[in-house]
């Protein structure tokens, strides 16, 4: 039994262990212990490879303080964001950590390289160097890629730069080159090997994840995180293939696979094709000329009007949607749901796939805000239950409730499933003016006869309805 | 400007304009003057009106004002009331009374008739027919309730079982929707008919049946977002099913109408006849008349077979209180946007189709009025789109693979794979079987994942994906010098991920929480 042996067996176990994690995390009453089946694994991972590694290393003391020196400080930088991150901040947090794994794949591909032109040909032989250097170059491209695209992506969700899709003429052609260029140097590295074209190529990989994140727009922002989570997985990957580590392969394939499915889910929900998100700058299409119509006038309500009418009501349903986040407004939005269901009324929440910037955001929020999981409901479970409503309250979303989706043809959103909010016998929509979404889509939803808009603050607004609810006169709970 | 709000004619109980709608007048920059007693029958005294800030006067003031808010047309010695360049508001019918419309043309007046708003979505906040006819619906559920010997609903009791009502609710417009809506709310088993099959989803939703009347005949739909009087074929058709249904049901509430024109007999004297004693009619359009043999406008009549047809045409007065409402409210709705700068300053836009359609009379200052109705037709936003292919085309299908080629696609895949992993050397097959297995099961896991847990489910694999560090820690053991500080820097940003991304987790998971 050597050194390697033992590591390979906790390779192996702590791949079943990630295996059990990803799994256990499908289902709220699992996901905990997923959780522990993660750390649990990494922590095989890591103290099995940190003991290969001091054991085979010629440097012991050099490469222990190393370790000890960066994992620390990684480990403290790391848990500090992680305890300070405002809820709604997530999605900014995810796409940093995105590219940290992307930087990390890139130095290990140069390390690699470095080590290879350091030690000379030694373990390999034939064709096996050049398959080497070929994954360096891979690993590296992945990578860069995966590091500059989530860097524009957290900027771009932080609101650091503009989230409006950029449009260079020819992006496709770009995209393309870009690709092709990758290509050729790969050639020329597998034949040549020499450091200006594996400087090269990382800043073809670099400006290409840039110019990837940069033309995919604000609202798209769930599919390109999920993207980019499967683009780190990737990188993993190649890492794996390049040192020869199975548990990277394992582990980076299964990031990478269940990213891209996650992607893949996001797509379906925005009725968009899967290969043109994966090849980016999807979604930007011009608003046709229907969409300036006579859409008519439309009403105005206060928080009291709404509170009248919540009050009155026996079923509510609440459809968030970025504008909550943006207002933070979720801890009113629960204080508001207790209240209606102490007066015994129905509240339940209509999660649109793709609201907020993450997959599942706005379920996060309403959790921090202690509302309950289980009334909050997916799309498709709400839908059909929509049209028996009495209240839906529409909170800062305006994509996803839009009628026009499902009506008109010539809509750019046609066909993308929304919540059908309209249904209902009344709805409120919260909203800061009458701006259109952020797919720039008017929403005839807001002229329609059972729609009133309140304007202002989600939150001040939602605080004034927990108040104005709080004078109307209790109704008597039918037994 | 002035507003004045005057006492409407002995038999009606409503007002044009209640506390709450004074309120939001005066908001606009208007000052408003109530005659005394006005609101008395809707329930609102003149104290509540002097609360809301108007000033309670004699029926000079109020119709001295510079704008007259009324429910009803004037009568003809009340036409030489208002002032010369005064604004009358109020319901006038003009297409059936063009004598009053005439008479109006005299005066040097300009006269909005509130029942002449287009049917345009821009305009339903001031569409009085709706509003009225929605509480007339109401009420001619609760006049049959009344009415009918029996419970609406069914119960089992102790003393036996009670079987539902069965009400069937002809016309499915505002009133005959409303009508659906109090009737199931009741506990009533409702059936209802149209002309116009789109209307069945509306019904359904309000709880009732829709029963459609099976003909060949395409478009019902008039362009003005009326019913229209239907053809030969589809009455025969539709005549069958009201006898079928009469026999049957044991209430009928009837509310068709077709503007300027009598309403259209549908259930007849025979009809009537075959239905149970006790049973009741409401015919809501009586006063246009009527759409049941027998019915007398205004009246309640008891037929030999002891069946009650009311022809009540006040159902919307008899709910003063909420009427004069909703009236009041259409009223404030039709002032805001004649008051462009919410200063208490009448414009009138006649280029406006809604303005132009209601404005009956101008006033020219010449002494006499300019008749301006009728209207030019408006295109209403109900009617269907004329031509929508036009976007259509612009925006092909995109081709669906044709289940050949994907199979072949996915052979290709598979032989390109197996060739790939065939030729490669030694450790690369075995690292391709470990890659594509894991890839595999990463999809399976992750595909029955509930929503909510989206995010948590990303931060983990974030986290997990950290793993990238074991690469790093085989380089640092290596002890080259550049080696290890490139791999040193990579390990400080994948452990930054690791415990960054499960300490995001947990606190994540600690806060979904499980109702009771």
């Amino acid at each position: 039994m050597s050194a390697a042996s033992i590591a390979t067996a906790a390779y192996l176990v702590a791949a079943l262990l990630f295996i059990l994690s990803l799994a256990g995390l499908s289902k709220h009453e699992t996901a905990k212990q997923g959780w522990v089946f993660g750390v649990a694994g990494m922590v095989i991972a890591l103290a099995a490879t940190i003991g290969l590694s001091v054991h085979d290393s010629s440097v012991r003391g050099t490469t222990a303080l190393i370790v000890a020196v960066a994992t620390v400080i990684g480990a403290v930088v790391g848990l500090w964001r992680a305890r300070i991150v405002q809820m709604t901040g997530m999605p900014e947090l995810i796409a940093l950590l995105h590219s940290f794994v992307g930087l990390a794949a890139v130095l290990v591909g140069w390390a690699s390289y470095v080590e290879v032109e350091d030690k000379g040909l030694g373990s390999f032989a034939g064709s096996l160097l050049r398959i080497h250097h070929a994954e360096v170059f891979i690993g590296i491209f992945i990578g860069a890629v995966t590091f500059t695209g989530s860097i524009v992506a957290n900027l771009k969700l932080s609101a650091r730069i503009k989230s409006a899709p950029l449009v260079l003429p020819g992006k496709n052609l770009l995209n393309l080159s870009a690709l092709l260029a990758f290509a050729i140097l790969t050639v020329v590295f597998v034949l040549h090997p020499a450091l200006w074209s594996i400087s090269a190529v990382t800043a073809v990989a670099l400006l290409f994840g840039w110019h990837l994140v940069a033309s995919i727009g604000g609202g798209d922002m769930p599919v390109v995180v999920s993207m980019l989570n499967s683009y780190s997985g990737w990188a993993a990957a190649a890492s794996g293939f390049l040192l020869d580590n199975d548990l990277l392969i394992v582990t980076g394939a299964l990031v990478g696979s269940s990213g891209a499915y996650l992607s893949y889910i996001m797509c379906q929900a925005m009725n968009r094709s899967f290969i043109s998100v994966i090849a980016g700058g999807f979604g930007i299409e011009a608003p046709s000329g229907a969409g300036e119509g006579e859409y008519g006038e439309h009403r105005e309500t206060s928080a009291e009007q709404t509170a009248e009418l919540l009050a009155a009501a026996s079923t509510v349903v609440i459809t968030p949607g970025y504008g909550m986040a943006v207002a933070q407004a979720q801890y009113p939005v629960a204080e508001l749901t207790r209240a209606l269901r102490a007066r015994g009324v129905d509240v339940r929440f209509g999660i649109h796939p793709v609201a907020g910037r993450l997959p599942g955001h706005m379920n996060v929020l309403l959790a921090e805000a202690k509302v309950p999981y289980d009334i909050v409901l997916e799309m498709d479970e709400i839908n059909d239950d929509l049209a028996g409503t009495d209240v839906v309250l529409v909170i800062g979303a305006n994509d996803t409730v839009n009628p026009a989706a499902a009506e008109d043809p010539s809509s750019p959103i046609a066909g993308m499933p929304v919540l059908r909010v309209w249904e209902a016998e009344h709805v409120v929509v919260f909203k800061r003016s009458m701006a259109s979404g952020y797919a720039g889509v008017q929403n005839p939803l807001f002229y329609r006869e059972n729609a009133a808009m309140l304007f202002g603050d989600a939150k001040t607004k939602v605080d004034e309805i927990v108040a104005a609810l709080a004078a109307q006169p209790a109704v008597p709970v039918p037994a | 400007m002035l507003i004045g709000v005057t006492r409407e004619p002995v038999g009606e109980t409503r007002v044009a304009a209640t506390p709450a709608t004074v309120r939001q007048l005066i908001g606009l920059g208007y000052d408003v003057v109530v005659e005394a007693g006005a609101g008395a029958l809707s329930a609102f005294p003149d104290a509540a009106y002097t609360e809301a800030g108007a000033v309670v006067a004699a029926a000079e003031d109020a119709w001295g004002a510079d704008v007259i808010l009324r429910v009803n047309g004037p009568s003809p010695d009340e036409i030489g009331k208002p002032r010369d360049g005064a604004y009358l508001v109020s319901t006038l019918a003009p297409a059936l009374n063009p004598d009053l419309v005439d008479a109006l043309t005299e005066r040097d007046i300009t006269v909005l008739a509130m029942d002449a708003v287009p049917r345009i979505s821009r305009a339903q906040s001031l569409d009085v027919l709706s509003s009225m006819a929605n509480i007339a619906g109401y009420r001619a559920v609760v006049e049959a309730a009344h009415e009918f010997g029996r419970f609406f609903t069914g119960q089992v009791t102790a003393a036996g079982k009670v079987p539902p009502a069965k009400v069937l609710v002809a016309g499915a417009g505002v009133a005959g929707l409303a009508a659906i809506g109090a009737a199931s709310s009741l506990g009533a088993v409702v059936r209802a008919t149209d002309p116009r099959p789109e209307v069945a989803d509306q019904v359904k939703s309000l709880g009732g049946e829709f029963l459609p009347v099976v003909v060949d005949e395409a478009a019902q739909q008039s362009a003005d977002g009326y019913a229209k009087a239907t053809s030969d074929q589809y009455n025969e058709a539709a005549a069958k099913l009201y006898s079928a249904q009469a026999a049957d049901v044991d209430i009928i509430i009837t509310t068709a109408l077709i503007p300027g024109r009598p309403a259209p007999k549908l259930i007849t004297a025979a009809d009537v006849a075959s239905m149970k004693p006790g049973s009741v009619i409401v015919d809501m359009a009586a006063g246009m008349g009527g759409n049941v043999e027998g019915s007398v406008a205004g009246r309640k009549t008891v037929t030999d077979n002891g069946v009650t047809i009311l022809g009540y045409t006040d159902l919307a007065g008899r709910l003063p209180t909420q009427a004069s409402q909703l009236y009041g409210t259409n009223l404030v709705n039709l002032i805001k946007l004649l008051t462009p700068e919410k200063d208490g300053k009448v414009v009138l836009d006649l280029d406006d189709v809604v303005q132009r359609a209601v404005t009956v009379v101008r006033a020219t200052g010449s002494g006499r009025g300019e008749k301006l109705w009728p209207p030019p037709p408006v295109q209403v936003s109900a009617a269907p789109a004329a031509a929508p292919t036009a976007p259509a085309l612009a925006k092909p299908e995109k081709k669906k693979l044709s289940a050949t080629a994907k199979l072949t696609l996915v052979f290709s895949g598979i032989a390109l794979f197996w060739l790939v992993t065939a030729f490669a050397p030694a450790p690369i097959p075995q690292h391709f079987t470990v890659l594509t297995l894991a890839i595999v099961v990463g999809y399976y896991v992750i595909g029955k994942v509930h929503h909510a847990l989206h995010t948590p489910l990303m931060s983990v694999t974030n986290a997990i994906s950290g793993v990238i560090v074991v690469g790093a820690l085989v380089q640092i053991g290596l002890g080259v010098r550049p080696v290890q500080i490139l791999a040193g820097i990579a390990l400080l940003l994948a452990s930054i991920n690791i415990f960054g991304g499960f300490a995001v987790t947990r606190r994540m998971l600690a806060m979904f929480s499980k109702g009771n």
